[in-house]
């Protein structure tokens, strides 16, 4: 835990956004995660992200369950609104949330316990449901909050701090984010920003459900040599399949990969993710086979890394259920409450 | 770039930026740390170990280091450096324990000062403890030269003034006051010292030839010279009308003893422009908070008199053009101005002057009448005849006397031990010491203050005009000095970073309030200072750079705007980055072990 706050003095020269605010702006108070924690780092890149887009922070509800993770929606956007929940069920208040107010851009915080363990059930629902959120994932493979026992996501053989051996399989929460219909699907790094900012920035501007897995390493529990999800480990067995930038509409264009190797997908505010392949034998609009790349290179003990899935005009829960354009707090009396004769008229149409 | 060897003294002493700027590199952070604590004698002692005269200075000084703090880059005001100097000064206990000791034996070598002021007292400091006899000779009744000739007692006491000569003094020099040297050579062959050190600083006021001025003479004074003569009491008054020309602290210190002798009205003529007048800004906002006009950009053309009885002066009108970067004059169009004069004072420089010295003694003068000297030793093309202070390069400040005293004594103690000047120097040095004291505490007190620089109170501007002896400046109190102390930015506890220890966990990066910190590919300096997380503009300062990490990375720290805060280390989970305190050992007589 730190006990000194971050102080208010910033670089003289930091660069002010579209709404004349700094990336300061959007911070929240000093974390009181351990130090070294890569959920600091998830945070941070949150905070860059939405400084960089120039997204109003009061747009946003961030919603969490219990545990590390869940603890970090405090240490982002402290102008937001927020709902720490219950463990395992985030997906549940989100959902109410983002039916209540489709206009608020909604980011999910959890962690490999309250999405693999105990929310489990949820976590399936949501992302059948399309609820049009950005769902993050920090993925560390350990209870860090109960001292260091295994997660559901934590490795089979990989071994504890004191060196037991985990005796189960992992719950890969990239595949079944893959299977259950998940429209934007990524894995990134807690230690490289350079790769998680982009995808972050197109999460939150994709119309869906988007989920990033991000691995993040327990210092305190889970950094260790006999660790799969360790700071050494992640950079030496990782693979990135794409490099990713994001440009807003006004943005110019600076990054110029080779044709051929490099694809553009739009976004539906005008803002353009640009992909980079780095694997040939790789097609990010092919949810099968992403589904067996990414089991085959975690059967070779390989981390995959980047954007592994992304259906760019894909629908979401409020287009599934054709709900009113407006959020509920927009909607007058007489809209909420059609009266008697329509209460009549419903009821008469299911005779 | 190559990895930064942070056991070069220098690398972390110019992080140290006051320090750095301090011609006598006292260190500035630590005392006013000390001052924080309320052991002013300590943070007095400190000071005066390295510019020997913290209660003048504390009034007068022209402060180098605060345009060179770093909350000028981060937030504007520096620390108000100097004025906490003479918080110290004023609230010190009893000092004497704290002196070094004079041996009653001696060690059989006489060394001669020339010239009472702050070079040759501090020269007699530094070379008392080690059993020279020492002789100083002035012209005056007194010691402290300028200090006590040309600065007036409404900024500098006189008290304050005598009770730091005369700590000197009564260390055991052998004054010979009233005693004006006119002839190095007979000095040389009449007296017999092992050494000589000429610290008589820059004693004639520049004058100007212009016509009426010969005529007019009766009514023209020096500036230097007339300050001299009213701080002696020769001079009680000045009436009428009194123009002031030039623009420099000498010109100030003019308008404001004039304004207080009497006269009708004073007015400060410039011929350049206001923000490039030699005066220090607070010297210039004192005079105008006295009521005094200070007027640009008007050369003087002519005394204007009627039979020698000064009736004003012609000044021409121009306006300054920047050309290359540097303002350049031209005639503005204006007609001349006439203004009325019943007396001027002529305040537009000084320089160094040494008739007394005979040219056939081995001693060589450049082109400006300048001693020709060894930059490192301040040793003469005679070997054994030192300058020091402005005598040695020029008007400077007293903080450069007393920077100059100590490379002096060095090289007089060395070439009366017959030893090596530049060989022998005791060396420059570092200490980084751990200020981490335990789980989240440290030993100096980490947090940012944004506080804005607190202003000096002055005494009532009437009461200040009614008498030259009261002091203007009241000084901070304890409670105003405390606070403006919890504004130092603590720039000598060092971010100290450890290659093997770090996990690349970016915890540094993430948490770093002014983004100086950035993992990235090693490269040039050019391309790396533009690929920080914060650009690295300011090429003053410089980049610690560290070894190869894992990654192949390398961890680069702008030092620019870094403040201190030890955030990093806060949230380093594997103590590579530790906050360490920098002694910096800055070579002084007292340092050698005898």
């Amino acid at each position: 835990m730190t006990f000194v706050a971050k102080p208010r003095v910033h670089h003289p020269k930091l660069p002010v956004n579209d709404l004349g605010l700094t990336r300061r702006d959007y911070e929240g108070p000093v974390s009181t995660l351990c130090a070294g924690c890569g959920h600091d780092s998830v945070s941070a890149a949150i905070v860059q992200a939405c400084a960089e887009l120039s997204l109003p922070p009061h747009k946003f509800a961030k919603i969490s369950g219990i545990g590390c993770s869940s603890k970090t929606p405090s240490y982002f956007l402290s102008k937001s609104h927020g709902f720490n929940s219950v463990h395992g069920r985030m997906p549940s208040v989100a959902t109410g949330a983002n039916l209540a107010n489709r206009e608020l851009y909604c980011i999910g915080i959890s962690g490999d316990g309250d999405t693999a363990s105990i929310g489990l059930g949820q976590f399936a629902h949501i992302v059948r449901r399309r609820i049009n959120m950005l769902y993050v994932v920090d993925n560390n493979g350990t209870y860090g909050l109960t001292k260091g026992q295994f997660s559901a996501t934590n490795d089979k053989g990989s071994t504890s701090k004191k060196g037991q051996p985990n005796l189960y399989e992992p719950i890969d929460v990239v595949s079944l984010a893959l299977q259950l219909g998940a429209s934007f699907v990524a894995r990134s790094f807690s230690g490289d920003k350079r790769q998680l900012v982009p995808l972050i920035k197109a999460g939150l501007m994709h119309k869906g459900f988007a989920f990033i897995d991000v691995i993040s390493p327990c210092v305190a529990f889970n950094n260790h040599n006999g660790s799969t999800k360790s700071y050494d480990y992640v950079r030496g067995h990782s693979e990135a399949v794409m490099a990713s930038d994001f440009f807003l509409p006004q943005d110019e264009i600076t990054v110029d990969y080779d044709p051929g190797t490099s694809e553009e997908v739009r976004m539906p505010d005008g803002s353009m993710l640009r992909l980079h392949k780095l694997d040939d034998g790789f097609d990010v609009h092919d949810r099968v086979r992403a589904l067996n790349y990414v089991q085959t290179h975690h059967s070779r003990g390989e981390v995959l890394t980047g954007l592994l899935y992304v259906d760019p005009n894909a629908s979401d829960c409020h287009e599934i259920l054709d709900t009113v354009q407006r959020p509920l707090n927009e909607l007058d009396v007489a809209e909420l409450c059609p009266g008697n004769d329509a209460l009549q008229g419903i009821n008469e149409s299911f005779r | 770039m190559k990895a930064t060897n942070i056991f070069d003294p220098n690398y972390f002493h110019k992080v140290v930026d006051c320090q750095w700027a301090c011609p006598a590199h006292t260190p500035v952070p630590e005392y006013i740390r000390l001052i924080a604590q309320e052991r002013y004698t300590e943070a007095y002692m400190l000071n005066w170990d390295s510019n020997v005269f913290p209660g003048i200075l504390g009034r007068t000084c022209d402060r180098p280091c605060e345009p060179a703090c770093r909350r000028v880059r981060t937030e504007e005001k520096p620390v108000a450096i100097c004025r906490l100097k003479r918080v110290a000064a004023d609230n010190k206990g009893e000092i004497d324990a704290y002196l070094p000791k004079v041996p009653t034996r001696k060690n059989g070598k006489k060394v001669a000062l020339i010239g009472g002021g702050p070079a040759s007292l501090a020269v007699a400091r530094d070379l008392l403890p080690h059993g020279y006899e020492v002789h100083l000779f002035e012209k005056d009744p007194g010691g402290g030269g300028m200090m006590r000739s040309q600065i007036p007692a409404f900024r500098l006491p006189i008290e304050v003034l005598e009770e730091e000569v005369d700590r000197i003094l009564d260390m055991g020099v052998i004054t010979h006051f009233n005693h004006e040297i006119t002839s190095m050579k007979s000095f040389l062959e009449a007296e017999d010292f092992d050494a000589v050190f000429v610290g008589t600083g820059a004693p004639r006021g520049r004058d100007l030839e212009l016509p009426g001025r010969t005529e007019a003479d009766a009514h023209v004074s020096i500036g230097i010279d007339w300050l001299s003569s009213v701080a002696f009491g020769h001079t009680t008054k000045i009436e009428g009308k009194v123009i002031v020309m030039g623009g420099g602290n000498t010109a100030m210190d003019c308008c404001r003893t004039a304004k207080r002798l009497g006269a009708e009205s004073v007015t400060v003529v410039v011929r350049s422009a206001f923000e490039v007048m030699k005066a220090s800004d607070w010297e210039k906002e004192d005079a105008m908070a006295e009521g005094i006009p200070i007027i640009n950009n008007r050369p003087p053309k002519e005394f204007v008199h009627e039979n020698g009885r000064l009736k004003g002066i012609l000044f021409e009108c121009v306006e300054p053009v920047e050309e290359d970067g540097r303002l350049k004059y031209v005639p503005s169009g204006e007609p001349d101005v006439f203004m009325e004069a019943d007396h001027v004072l002529m305040a537009i420089g000084q320089e160094n002057h040494c008739p007394w010295i005979e040219r056939d003694l081995g001693i060589e003068f450049d082109k400006w009448d300048c001693p020709v000297l060894d930059e490192d030793t301040l040793q003469s093309s005679n070997p054994k005849i030192f300058f020091g202070g402005d005598s040695a390069l020029g008007p400077e400040n007293i903080i450069w006397a007393s920077a100059h005293a100590h490379k002096a004594a060095i090289s007089i103690h060395l070439y009366c031990q017959g030893r090596d000047l530049k060989a022998d120097r005791p060396p420059e040095g570092v200490n980084l010491i751990s200020q981490k004291m335990g789980v989240h505490e440290w030993s100096y007190d980490s947090a940012h203050d944004p506080a804005e620089r607190y202003l000096v109170p002055h005494v009532e501007l009437k009461k200040a005009l009614s008498n030259i002896k009261t002091e203007v400046e009241l000084g901070f109190d304890q409670a105003l000095g405390a606070k403006e102390a919890q504004r130092c930015l603590n720039c000598d506890v060092q971010t100290v970073f450890t290659e093997k220890l770090c996990i690349e966990c970016d915890a540094c990066v993430d948490i770093c309030p002014m983004d100086c910190i950035t993992f990235t590919e090693n490269t040039e300096e050019e391309a790396l200072r533009i690929r920080l997380t914060a650009p690295a503009a300011n090429l003053e300062q410089d980049l610690y750079v560290s070894e190869e990490l894992g990654t192949g990375r390398v961890m680069v720290k702008d030092e620019d705007v870094c403040v201190h805060c030890g955030l990093c280390a806060e949230r380093c989970p594997t103590n590579a980055w530790d906050m360490q305190k920098s002694v910096f050992h800055i070579p002084q007589l007292g340092s050698y072990a005898e």
